[in-house]
């Protein structure tokens, strides 16, 4: 049923066809053919159907090229294992964009990543023109995905992104691994950090994606994924 | 024969996707307390091969914020409303019957007797049911779990108390642990499982309990397409409500609908007369329908 026109908000669920994948060091680039699903806001998610999975799994969108849709996947289970082993032809359900992306009003964006939390900055750096980017791995391997973001630089463990923050960093736009986002949260002022929980639905739906955000248990994949901050 | 497809409790958020809300023959809420739940910490969910944990614990606004903030807007979607109620005691389920019995807006009231995240009720499901009862005079349909070794015992007992309808099942209470640390995934430790490994199961509750009582009764656990919602039919079913699948699948009201009206016909004109509890042969005697 391609393009049945669910819509809720802004999101389309649609069956995609896989484009050619490419590896980009121990992650894959999923590309999928783009229907008529609107790429978004950075920093927003999609939810991919896994084939052989029960739930869908949310990735945010890497890179929109004219008529596509492309994913860095880090495979650390049986879902991302699922969509890293996609072929050609094969088509998955796709449902977004969903959640809340960065706010691209900013006056002096450094963005900031860790590991498979580059996936949304390529996307985020072309809406923004290419600002300054930090990015850290933790070995050489991973950093092999620094291709995506051309001028960025690059900290391989056990040196930190953190390390690298210049005094008045401006506006970090991040997305990371849940240490280095509180590290991020603790040292600046002004911060949009990207945060993760496990999703069921990504629309609001379930109530399993909760997180504490002033004192009260709200829906990540309705209030977030990005969450601002100014002190 | 039309089957009235519903969201089952706790699977659907109507004011975040009013579209999907729309869908349904009927929505219904998730469950509602006397006062208002922040839920269970998280990890609240974990996927399993076959289903899936959660352990929510009935994060809601409480019933005097849902009447004033939630069922207003509720009730602009123009699809008939079902309130779940739950509790920890006879005088909780009553508290909020009794809160909703003068709403308009309120068709039905699910009583969630059966939640496996927080804590249970002293009382017994028939107690409930009749304080509930005491407290209301709309439709009520009790929820029971599948995790008694007599369900149809509970029916009738509900039934007894005052029941308008069934819905079956709840989730049943399951555990998954981490592969790496060994501790359990979900913070709470088991979870509620719900999704394709409680087909089985809910189907033989259902065909249990509509031996048992001639109520109607909303089967839910496992659907995922018109084939699942025909078997519940079969068992005796006279709604199917849908849970796991949606949160896969938002679209999934209209196509369960479709398949299942295509499996219908594809069986022929009489079958569609007889097919409610048709897999009891002729040993059940024929049940109220759904209102
Ligand atoms: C908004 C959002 C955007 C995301 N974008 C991307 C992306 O672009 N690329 C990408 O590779 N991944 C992304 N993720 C993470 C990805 O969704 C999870 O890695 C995936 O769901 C894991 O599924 P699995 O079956 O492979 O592994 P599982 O077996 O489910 O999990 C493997 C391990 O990761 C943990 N885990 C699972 N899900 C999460 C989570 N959401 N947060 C923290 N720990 C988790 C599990 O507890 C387990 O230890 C994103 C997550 C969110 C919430
Ligand atoms: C995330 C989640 C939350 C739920 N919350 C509730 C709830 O608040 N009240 C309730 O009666 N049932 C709740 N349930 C149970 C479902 O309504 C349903 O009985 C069960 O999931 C079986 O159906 P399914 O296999 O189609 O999901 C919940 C289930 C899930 C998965
Ligand atoms: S993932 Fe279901 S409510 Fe957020």
């Amino acid at each position: 049923m391609p393009g049945s026109g669910l819509v809720l908000g802004r999101a389309r669920r649609e069956r995609l066809q896989v484009g050619e994948s490419e590896t980009v060091g121990p992650y894959t680039l999923l590309r999928l053919e783009r229907g008529s699903l609107d790429p978004g806001i950075p920093g927003q998610f999609f939810m991919l159907e896994a084939p052989g999975r029960v739930l869908p799994r949310p990735m945010s969108l890497c890179q929109a090229p004219p008529g596509e849709l492309a994913f860095l996947i880090e495979p650390v289970g049986p879902g991302t294992r699922a969509l890293c082993a996609l072929e050609e032809r094969d088509a998955i359900h796709v449902l977004g964009p969903l959640g809340n992306g960065f706010d691209l009003d900013v006056e002096r964006p450094l963005l900031v990543a860790g590991g498979i939390g580059i996936a949304p900055m390529p996307y985020l750096s072309d809406a923004l023109g290419s600002p300054p980017a930090i990015l850290g791995f933790r070995s050489e391997r991973h950093a092999e995905a620094a291709v995506l973001l051309t001028d960025a630089e690059v900290v391989v463990e056990p040196r930190l992104v953190t390390e690298l923050l210049p005094e008045d960093p401006g506006d970090v736009l991040a997305c990371g691994p849940e240490p280095m986002l509180e590290a991020i949260r603790a040292l600046v002022p002004r911060t949009q950090l990207a945060w993760e929980a496990p999703m069921a639905c990504g629309y609001g739906a379930c109530y399993g994606c909760v997180v504490e955000v002033d004192g009260h248990y709200e829906r990540l994949c309705i209030a977030g994924p990005v969450l601002r901050e100014a002190a | 024969m039309t089957v009235p497809i519903l969201n089952a409790s706790g699977c659907l958020d109507a004011l975040v996707a009013p579209e999907v809300a729309r869908s349904l023959d009927a929505f219904v809420t998730k469950t509602v307390t006397p006062l208002p739940r922040e839920g269970n910490p998280p990890p609240r969910i974990a996927e399993t091969e076959h289903g899936m944990l959660n352990s929510i614990g009935l994060q809601n606004p409480g019933v005097d914020g849902f009447l004033e903030h939630h069922l207003p807007k509720l009730a602009s979607l123009e699809v008939p409303i079902w309130v779940s109620v739950g509790g920890f005691s006879a005088g909780d389920f009553a508290q909020v019957c009794s809160a909703l019995d003068s709403c308009d807006d309120v068709a039905t009231v699910e009583l969630n007797l059966s939640c496996p995240n927080v804590e249970e009720a002293p009382e017994t499901s028939a107690e409930l049911v009749a304080a509930a009862r005491g407290a209301t005079s709309k439709v009520l349909y009790a929820k029971l779990s599948p995790a008694t070794s007599d369900v149809a015992e509970s029916a009738r007992a509900v039934a007894d108390a005052g029941a308008d309808g069934l819905s079956l099942v709840n989730t049943i209470r399951g555990l998954q642990l981490d592969a790496d640390t060994l501790r359990p995934q979900i913070a709470n430790g088991p979870g509620g499982y719900s999704g394709p490994a409680l087909r089985p199961i809910a189907l033989a509750c259902v065909y249990a309990c509509a031996a048992a009582v001639d109520l109607p009764i909303v089967g839910m656990g496992g659907v995922t397409c018109g084939r699942d919602a025909l078997d519940l039919v079969s068992a005796g079913a006279s709604a199917v409500a849908l849970g796991t699948l949606l949160f896969s699948d938002p679209e999934a009201p209209a196509r369960v609908r479709a398949e299942l009206e295509a499996e219908v016909r594809r069986r022929g004109q009489g079958f569609a007369a007889g097919l409610r509890g048709a897999a009891h042969g002729s040993t059940m005697s024929r049940p109220a329908s759904a209102e």
